[in-house]
């Protein structure tokens, strides 16, 4: 938790004068007692009314005081709670943004999720509370006893041994507690992961009817839940009965002693009432504050939990921690400034006409144990198509991946333009280029928003030379409304070949330099598939385009095919020179060929 | 409304009624360490009066209070660690009913309403709203019950001392109330604009986050966190809002509560003077006054936490109460020996009614034929595996195993009978060894081996760090849709059952590879019969029966050879392979 408060800073005068408020209305609460001692004693004991009466008055007027610091506290700690969890949102929400692909493989989506929202919302009611309460109790648990002191030092001598007593008893059930409630947040999700499995997977489920095991899964952990859940519980409910008796064991000595220094004369009846009037004053507070407990726990729990994620380190060195050893490399800045100003053609068929070149590279995924790529030595030039093809794991997508910098290669660089991928701005790298992931996703919103997201400016000639090589032009048009058809949220609504299209219509209406199909046409049909090659082929910018794919047919007419086989490279060349001269690529197309005897 | 939520209500004390022990325990204790609570000021104010000034304090009297004293505060607070551990009990009790009951439910609902339903809206169902209930209802416990009877017990001890004071504490007090009921009412549509705002933050979130190697590859970080940071704006202003009026409540029932204290202030003291009232008297008056107002403050803030409860509770309830899918018949048959004979006759479907999607189709497959289902993206392919896994049930006409209507077979040696490999591979969190299990649990550490091999998943199983024992996350975590896709085939290579649905099986997997899959398939096809979804059209080749699929129909049937004859739809797709 004390980390995140410095999220609060942007509130100091809020945070600040929130608690500030809540003392001032606290002390004018303290001075109530002593009132009403004085009431009792000059009032009664003098028969004086109107004295009682003014009394009376003074305490509405306190009352009233009060109740106008508190409205003042109550709106400075809505407002730095409100504005602390906006800013805590924001700051993860960056955070996340910034995450490197390896570090969210590892961090698994479901839980960041959990963590901004669920989690978010418990620490703002949390430091709402805190700043609402958290000080205001032991203000006038201290007040109270301070004001017990004023009254009569030797009587006050008890508080100044229960106050210690039970601030350990609070504080040591509210430090015993905090792990526990974790582990209910665990269990939690426990639960919460084998419910979305069990919708994700209904299928398979009933086809191997493994509905009484699930279940039966399932009811393990919510035992487990409900048990961590009693203990927890079992913990917080000694909490009431032990300050109970503490409190009310005090009082007992606080009246004998009281009794005593009456008898012999240093205070008064009023007083002893009035010290009574303390001692219950701390047992509201106190009460109030095992009720906040719960509440401070549960946040502080999350807030650790929201801490875990602002720890995960971005993974990827940021260009202005690199800028040093960029600056050093002048004349290839220089050639940079030239690109990104670009847009015409000429300018670039004056460069180096090499477009990607991996020079020695290998790779591994963070916690595997061995290489995904060895030793990848190739260039490709601008406006050709690369072929990928290779088994299953043998690491195509992986190698695509390295070439926008989703991951850092571990070992030999990766030159896009010329330039290592390790030197440029991420975004100014990225902006090159053109990516339809294997997974078609998809967001909510019409059909041209999410080809917008390709590229914020598109106008809609390139929208429409987009969705005409993707070949989604026939599916948009059959839709109500045509581009401003809606897409539900991932594309729920299209089917498999139809995401795929609009997803490959969202990289080509960047018209990027570097288009990457990552085995991005499965859901295609043979006849779309080829079409959108041939429509590929005929754009008028020449992108250079890789193609990772399963299907010889796909790549067969690439200016280079790359064969992989288990992360190292078993063959490079066109078609022909493979097909005599690469074994494993012989293979490849002969399953796919041989038996349909063309 | 109303009547539903006291449906609701009944519901829930339908389910606590289970645990009738522990609330009838709970109960007596509340009451026991309610009068003792309550009891203790008077002893407290009797003693006071027997300290009365210089010389003149009764020491024998105060010792034998102070024992009373010392026995109430004992039994007092066993009472109320008691009762909180019976609360907690009886909550998360009722509270783990209920999950279970909804999760079991989930087993049950017809496909339709898991397809029709977002997953997180569920999700939220069996999670947060059982929290949300489960914190409601706890707080209902301790609070409304101790709450009540402390109110009914304060007025009594109250009466029983003065009556005259006792009118100016319940003529004030309501006033409290007035105020808290006042704000709850105005607050309301801020809260509910709140959550609106909220849900409209997470769903982003959940899209964005859900999709962030997608946002990062096309560098739209930053549009996307201006998009955040608007909704974020307007969340946290109407938020501030919410809050901050709803937390007026507090300090006006406080200026109320110090209303109260006054006025018994001022009529007590007039009354010590009459000499109707003794000060110790006044001193019981002055804590009463205090904890008559508190629980007031309290059940207004249980009843909107109660309220809330409810609403979550009704959710839930919804969940449970949806109507399961049909049941299999009492006198249901269970297949017995399959040999793969598959009839369609005349069967009609659609997902929403009106939308016409299959109709009068009709397929007779004897037993060992290969049936390839092949069409254009999105013609309703995994439609027909849905109507012969009986996930849905056919609209009219009927489909029959082994001339057997599969609504008159147990759904359980129905779909043990087929072996499914999808195409969206599903793997469970656990080890690889359990989900290739899953559908054989019993199944020997060889026969897993054995099916792993023939599926070519041992070697790369062999060479993760565990083996077999590695445990994989989430949706299959770290393995590639390939390697997930090789694990499912094992897992139904390990069942042979007789007949199998490959709907786009091997599609991210190598030819290579997939060639010695088909290999493995083709053997343990051999006298079963397989429906197969396919694009790669080596594998549709070998079939005996090819139905082409477009836009929900069938448009032709026949094997290659005669399809290709009619040189209709089929035979245009099939040139277009080579057509580059």
């Amino acid at each position: 938790m004390k980390s995140l408060l410095k999220y609060l800073k942007g509130y100091k005068k809020e945070s600040i004068l929130a608690p500030l408020f809540k003392m001032l209305e606290a002390s004018f609460e303290l001075l109530v007692p002593l009132v009403m001692a004085a009431v009792i004693d000059k009032g009664i004991e003098g028969n004086n009314k109107s004295y009682i009466v003014s009394m009376c008055l003074v305490m509405i007027l306190l009352g009233l005081i009060g109740f106008v610091c508190s409205i003042t506290a109550q709106y400075f700690a809505a407002k730095a709670a409100t504005g602390f969890a906006r800013k805590l949102r924001y700051e993860m929400f960056s955070h996340i943004q910034k995450l490197s692909y390896s570090k969210l493989d590892t961090a698994g989506t479901a839980t960041l999720i959990t963590r901004m929202t669920s989690d978010v919302n418990q620490v703002q009611s949390g430091v709402n509370m805190f700043l609402r309460l958290f000080l205001r109790s032991p203000f006038i648990v201290i007040g109270a006893m301070v004001m017990a002191f004023y009254v009569d030092v030797k009587v006050a001598v008890v508080f100044a041994v229960a106050i210690p007593a039970l601030s350990l008893v609070v504080f040591g059930i509210i430090f015993a507690n905090i792990p526990l409630y974790k582990k209910v947040q665990n269990g939690l999700d426990k639960v919460l992961l084998i419910t979305r499995e069990n919708l994700n997977g209904i299928r398979v489920i009933r086809a191997f009817n493994r509905e009484a095991e699930e279940i039966e899964d399932f009811d393990e952990k919510n035992i487990a839940l409900t048990k961590i859940q009693l203990f927890a519980g079992r913990i917080s409910a000694l909490l009431n009965p032990i300050t109970y008796v503490i409190i009310n064991f005090a009082l007992v000595i606080l009246l004998y002693k009281g009794a005593v220094r009456v008898d012999t004369g240093y205070i008064t009846q009023g007083d002893v009432i009035a010290l009574i009037s303390y001692m219950s004053q701390i047992l509201i507070e106190l009460v109030k504050l095992a009720n906040l407990i719960v509440t401070l726990t549960k946040a502080a729990a999350c807030a650790s939990r929201i801490q875990g994620v602002m720890e995960i380190p971005e993974g990827m060195e940021t260009e202005g921690e690199r800028k040093e050893g960029a600056e050093k490399e002048t004349g290839e800045e220089q050639d940079e400034q030239g690109r990104t100003t670009e847009s015409s053609n000429i300018e670039e068929t004056m460069e180096n006409d090499e477009a990607v070149r991996f020079d020695h590279v290998g790779f591994t995924y963070e916690g595997a144990g061995g290489e995904v790529l060895t030793d990848m030595d190739f260039s490709v030039k601008k406006g050709e198509t690369v072929g990928i093809i290779g088994g299953t794991g043998s690491g195509k997508s992986t190698l695509v991946q390295l070439i926008p910098r989703f991951y850092d290669a571990n070992t030999g660089s990766v030159y896009v333009d010329g330039k290592e991928v390790r030197e440029y701005e991420i975004e100014e790298l990225r902006d090159k280029i053109g990516m339809v992931p294997q997974k078609a996703a998809l967001f909510k919103g019409t059909i041209r928003d999410n080809i917008l997201f390709g590229r914020k400016d598109a106008t809609d000639e390139m929208i429409e030379e987009a969705i005409d090589v993707a070949c989604a032009k026939e599916f948009i048009e059959a839709k109500e409304g045509g581009l401003s058809a809606k897409v539900e949220q991932g594309g729920r609504n299209l089917s498999g070949g139809q995401k795929q299209r609009l997803t490959i219509a969202r990289a080509l209406v960047r018209r990027p330099k570097i288009l990457i199909l990552d085995d991005s046409c499965s859901a295609l049909d043979y006849a779309t598939d080829a079409a959108l090659r041939a429509g590929i082929k005929k754009l008028s910018y020449h992108p250079t385009v890789f193609i990772v794919s399963q299907r010889t047919a796909s790549i067969q007419y690439a200016d280079k095919i790359i064969v992989l086989d288990d992360g190292e490279i078993a063959g490079m060349g066109n078609h022909e020179e493979l097909l005599k001269t690469c074994q494993v690529y012989q293979e490849i197309y002969d399953s796919q060929y041989k038996k349909e005897g063309r | 409304m109303r009547g539903k939520k006291t449906k609701t209500i009944r519901k829930v004390l339908h389910r606590i009624k289970k645990y009738w022990f522990y609330l009838g325990v709970s109960l007596i204790l509340t009451m026991i360490a309610v009068a003792g609570t309550l009891y203790l000021p008077i002893l407290t104010g009797k003693a006071v009066d027997h300290i009365v000034d210089k010389g003149l304090v009764d020491f024998e009297g105060l010792f034998a209070i102070f024992k009373n004293m010392l026995v109430f505060i004992a039994v007092t607070a066993l009472a109320q660690w008691l009762m909180s551990l019976c609360n907690n009990r009886m909550t998360y009790c009722v509270v783990r009913d209920i999950r279970k009951d909804a999760f079991e439910k989930l087993e049950i609902l017809p496909l339709k309403y898991v397809d029709d339903h977002p997953t997180g809206e569920i999700v939220s169902k069996v999670i947060a709203d059982v929290d949300q209930f489960a914190d409601g209802l706890l707080m209902g416990f301790t609070q409304l019950f101790s709450g009540v009877m402390t109110i009914v017990g304060t007025l009594g001890f109250m009466l029983s001392i003065h009556v005259g004071i006792t009118l100016v504490v319940v003529v004030i007090t309501p006033i409290s109330l007035f105020v808290a009921s006042f704000i709850a009412k105005k607050t309301f549509d801020m809260f509910k604009e709140q959550s609106i705002t909220r849900g409209e933050q997470t769903a982003l979130i959940d899209e964005m986050i859900g999709n962030q190697k997608v946002v990062q590859a096309f560098s739209k970080e930053e549009d996307v966190i201006e998009r955040f940071e608007e909704i974020n704006g307007r969340l946290e202003k109407c938020s501030l809002k919410a809050t901050f009026f709803s937390s007026i409540t507090n300090p006006a029932t406080r200026f109320v509560n110090s209303l109260v204290y006054t006025g018994v202030g001022i009529t007590g003291a007039f009354a010590v003077l009459k000499g109707f009232l003794t000060v110790g008297q006044l001193s019981s008056f002055l804590s009463y006054a205090n904890q008559y107002t508190k629980p007031f403050n309290e059940i207004s803030g249980v009843v909107t936490e109660l309220q809330n409860a409810l609403a979550c509770a009704a959710r839930i309830f919804e969940l449970i109460e949806e109507k399961p899918q049909v049941p299999d018949k009492k006198d249901a048959l269970v297949l017995g020996e399959v040999t793969g004979k598959v009839d369609l006759k005349d069967v009609s479907f659609s997902y929403v009614p009106g939308k016409k999607l299959i109709e009068h189709l009709n397929l007779s497959v004897k037993p060992g034929q290969r049936v390839a289902i092949v069409g254009p993206t999105g013609c309703g392919k995994t439609t027909v595996i849905n109507l012969l896994m009986r996930f849905y049930d056919v609209d009219r006409g009927a489909i029959k195993v082994m001339d057997q209507d599969i609504r008159n077979i147990t759904r359980k040696s129905l779909r043990s009978s087929y072996g499914m490999v999808l195409q969206d591979t599903w793997l469970k969190s656990g080890t690889i060894l359990e989900n290739i299990r899953m559908g054989k649990p019993d199944a020997a550490m060889e026969e897993v081996m054995e099916a792993a091999k023939a599926s070519h998943a041992h070697s790369f199983i062999k060479r993760l760090p565990k083996g077999y024992d590695t445990v994989i996350g989430e949706d299959g975590g770290s393995l590639s849709q390939g390697q997930k896709q090789l694990l499912c085939i094992a897992r139904v290579m390990l069942c042979l059952p007789p007949m199998l649905i490959l709907d786009e099986a091997t599609s991210s997997i190598d030819t290579r590879t997939e060639l010695k899959i088909q290999n493995a398939f083709a053997k343990m096809m051999k006298g079963r019969t397989s429906f197969i979804v396919a694009h790669r059209l080596s594998t549709i080749k070998e079939a005996d029966v090819i139905l082409v699929m477009k836009d929900g129909n069938i448009i032709e049937q026949g094997n290659h050879g005669e399809l290709l004859e009619k040189d209709g739809f089929y035979a245009k797709l099939y040139n277009s392979q080579f057509a580059v």
